[in-house]
């Protein structure tokens, strides 16, 4: 029988189906962090269970931490308390933990690839919505709850029902401007923010088989903001070249016979899902959203649709352009902007820098705006500097920060005020996001560069 | 963790007719910093709650004592976003036993299903005939009859079944969860773990 790639990967994990209920389904790789993990150790505490595979599950620290003065003692004592309880459970249980300045921390989707953790054909979860960014390597990746991560360290399973499939299929040329983001946040403003609920995606195409490795983690990142689980892409040479001789990835004779194994790992030409969707790559444009949700998104020269051109309630959508300080119908290109936020595990990657960079040589970071440049890992941030992105942004005027979640989520020091715009590369625009009363504006790291340089919504393209 | 068995609850609800309400609304990330499981239903939608200087927004739905039950009405598309699972904790905390809704995101309604919380997806009309209901008469009663699969609106009789699958509804009616039954079959699963590739 035709089975599309997720079917393979999946089927191979399950340890057993249940009657009219979930899937007994294994997990080959779990990354934890320190904010949804504390209560799935007391749980294992309260039970007096063990781990069962500590090899199999990989801790940082990302969400809590600081961006500056890293080597100083974490100020905010929840924070702390929380980065230490994470210390001491990793230790207790004898999982690997790579903490606040250790060299190979980082937001835990930037570091799992970077060290060869992530691997194709591999099931894969965190207590985090974003880890379908591993999906980019031909996995299975999703984010589960606390009690999963506690079912995920007491028995390597957890019991998840098989989601049903969708291929989303983007052919033809990418306009000059448009990265992945832009395809994602395409993609979601099509589907809306529950148009995959249910789902599980398979990205197929020439669009995703000519992007890199960073570019299509971006993409399978933001699988979870159209309400599918996860999204995955088939892995090919540019996946193996990725991951050959990373820390964890295979060596030797097992690292051919991994490759030869991961050549399998692709959906037969007859192979049925339950849904479709096909987009011509022409048509999107640089994508910004404008509302509270990331389906709320358009092309930057477009202006805000009226609340009868949208699909659902016009009393939510009001509700969320009022919060923006929006209008129906408003022109978006010249919109003042407060703050700008490169990083994120959506956009904390190398090539995410490099774009940024490319539009700010020569400029100079606009005096209205605060930027945040927060690179995804240790790792990112060397390469940054190796390759004399850091000179080029320090001449602009803009400063590096270390890395860390950041500005995504206001969990950490990195809050954007009430009332302020900021154009940021991270995943959620939702009300109070990046800090109580913020305004998020979602767009790809060279939309917030050029925001950055003009100190308004600015279309990319005339900057090149 | 244990939680309370779930088998018919009838209670009044309370309203939230909103679509898409994510789970950064039903507690924002600042509340996530515990490291045990206690106090999260104090910031159960805290920035719809309270102002910035803790004082209740007098026009929210929880702060309306016209309103109050076990059983949280929401709009289509509850409980997108993150997959924190402090946020079911929170409804939990709070009081809810139950949430209503038209559409369920994914991750939230696995969460809840998780600890306690029963997640009843109804027809996009029949959340509409309960708010009108709500609203009509805010200590209108609704039935829940997990071993039924049913929810019933007290006054009229209007009912609606909603789908649970068996080994999930099993666990829910006794209090038990997922650790119990794979923790049963930790054998099994060793074996299988020694036959795959990594």
């Amino acid at each position: 029988m035709s089975t599309t790639l997720f079917d393979k990967v999946w089927d191979s994990h399950v340890v057993r189906k249940i009657e009219d209920g979930p899937d007994v389904f294994f997990i080959d790789r779990h990354f934890i962090h320190e904010v949804t993990s504390p209560v799935a150790f007391l749980g294992l505490k309260e039970r007096g269970i063990s781990v069962l595979y500590p090899e199999r599950t990989f801790a940082t620290a990302d969400h809590n931490t600081p961006t500056i003065n890293q080597h100083l003692p974490v100020q905010d004592a929840l924070s702390a308390n929380q980065l230490k309880a994470l210390e001491d459970n990793a230790a207790e249980y004898g999982i690997s933990h790579w903490g606040l300045g250790h060299q190979k921390n980082g937001i835990v989707h930037v570091v799992g690839p970077e060290n060869g953790i992530t691997l194709p054909g591999a099931t894969i979860v965190c207590g985090d919505s974003h880890t379908s960014t591993h999906g980019a390597f031909g996995a299975i990746a999703f984010g589960i709850g606390t009690s999963e991560v506690e079912m995920v360290m007491a028995t390597q399973c957890i019991m998840q029902p098989k989601p049903k499939k969708m291929r989303i299929n983007v052919n033809g040329e990418l306009s000059k401007g448009v990265g992945p983001k832009d395809v994602a946040l395409y993609i979601i403003s099509q589907l809306t923010t529950s148009g995959g609920t249910g789902y599980f995606a398979e990205y197929a195409g020439d669009v995703f088989e000519n992007m890199s490795m960073e570019g299509r983690m971006t993409v399978c990142n933001l699988s979870i903001e159209m309400g599918a689980r996860g999204g995955m892409i088939a892995p090919d040479q540019k996946t193996f070249d990725f991951l050959e001789g990373r820390l964890y990835a295979p060596k030797g004779e097992a690292w051919d016979k991994a490759v030869a194994y991961w050549k399998t790992l692709k959906t037969d030409a007859d192979a049925v899902f339950d849904t479709e969707l096909n987009i011509n790559a022409s048509d999107i444009e640089p994508m910004i959203t404008y509302g509270t949700n990331p389906g709320m998104g358009i092309g930057i020269s477009k202006n805000i649709p009226n609340a009868n051109q949208v699909e659902g309630g016009a009393e939510t959508y009001k509700k969320s352009l009022a919060y923006m300080g929006f209008e129906e119908n408003d022109v978006m290109i010249g919109k003042p902007i407060d703050f700008v936020f490169l990083g994120s595990c959506t956009n904390g990657r190398i090539e995410d820098f490099r774009a940024f960079t490319e539009i700010v040589k020569g400029r100079k970071k606009a005096d209205n705006v605060t930027a945040w440049l927060v690179p995804g890992s240790h790792v990112v941030e060397a390469q940054i500097i190796e390759e004399g992105l850091l000179d080029i942004l320090t001449e602009a005027g803009f400063v590096l920060r270390q890395p860390g979640c950041s500005a995504c989520l206001a969990m950490n020091d990195d809050k954007v005020p009430a009332g302020k715009y900021a154009v940021s590369t991270s995943n959620r625009n939702f009300e109070g996001r990046q800090g109580p009363g913020s305004r998020t504006l979602l767009a790809s790291p060279i939309m917030a560069a050029a925001a950055a340089v003009t100190g308004v919504l600015t279309d990319p393209r005339n900057l090149f | 963790m244990a939680y309370d068995k779930f088998n018919i609850l009838t209670s009044s609800a309370v309203p939230l007719p909103i679509e898409n309400v994510d789970t950064d609304q039903i507690i924002p990330a600042r509340f996530l910093k515990a490291t045990e499981r206690v106090g999260f239903g104090d910031n159960l939608f805290r920035d719809w709650r309270y102002n910035g200087d803790d004082t209740p927004k007098a026009d929210f739905v929880l702060n309306d004592s016209t309103h109050s039950g076990k059983i949280l009405v929401g709009g289509k598309n509850f409980g997108s976003g993150s997959s924190r699972e402090h946020a079911a904790w929170a409804v939990y905390d709070y009081g809810f036993r139950a949430v209503v809704s038209s559409f369920f995101a994914d991750i939230f309604k696995g969460n809840c299903l998780n600890i306690g919380v029963l997640p009843v997806q109804v027809t996009p009309e029949f959340a509409e005939t309960i708010f009108n209901a709500i609203g009509a008469d805010p200590k209108t009663e609704l039935e829940i009859n997990l071993p039924e699969q049913t929810i019933t609106l007290k006054a009229t009789g209007q009912k609606e079944s909603f789908e649970i699958s068996g080994y999930k509804k099993d666990n829910m009616i006794n209090g038990f969860d997922d650790i119990d039954y794979l923790q049963n079959i930790k054998e099994e699963i060793v074996g299988f773990a020694n036959k795959l590739p990594y």
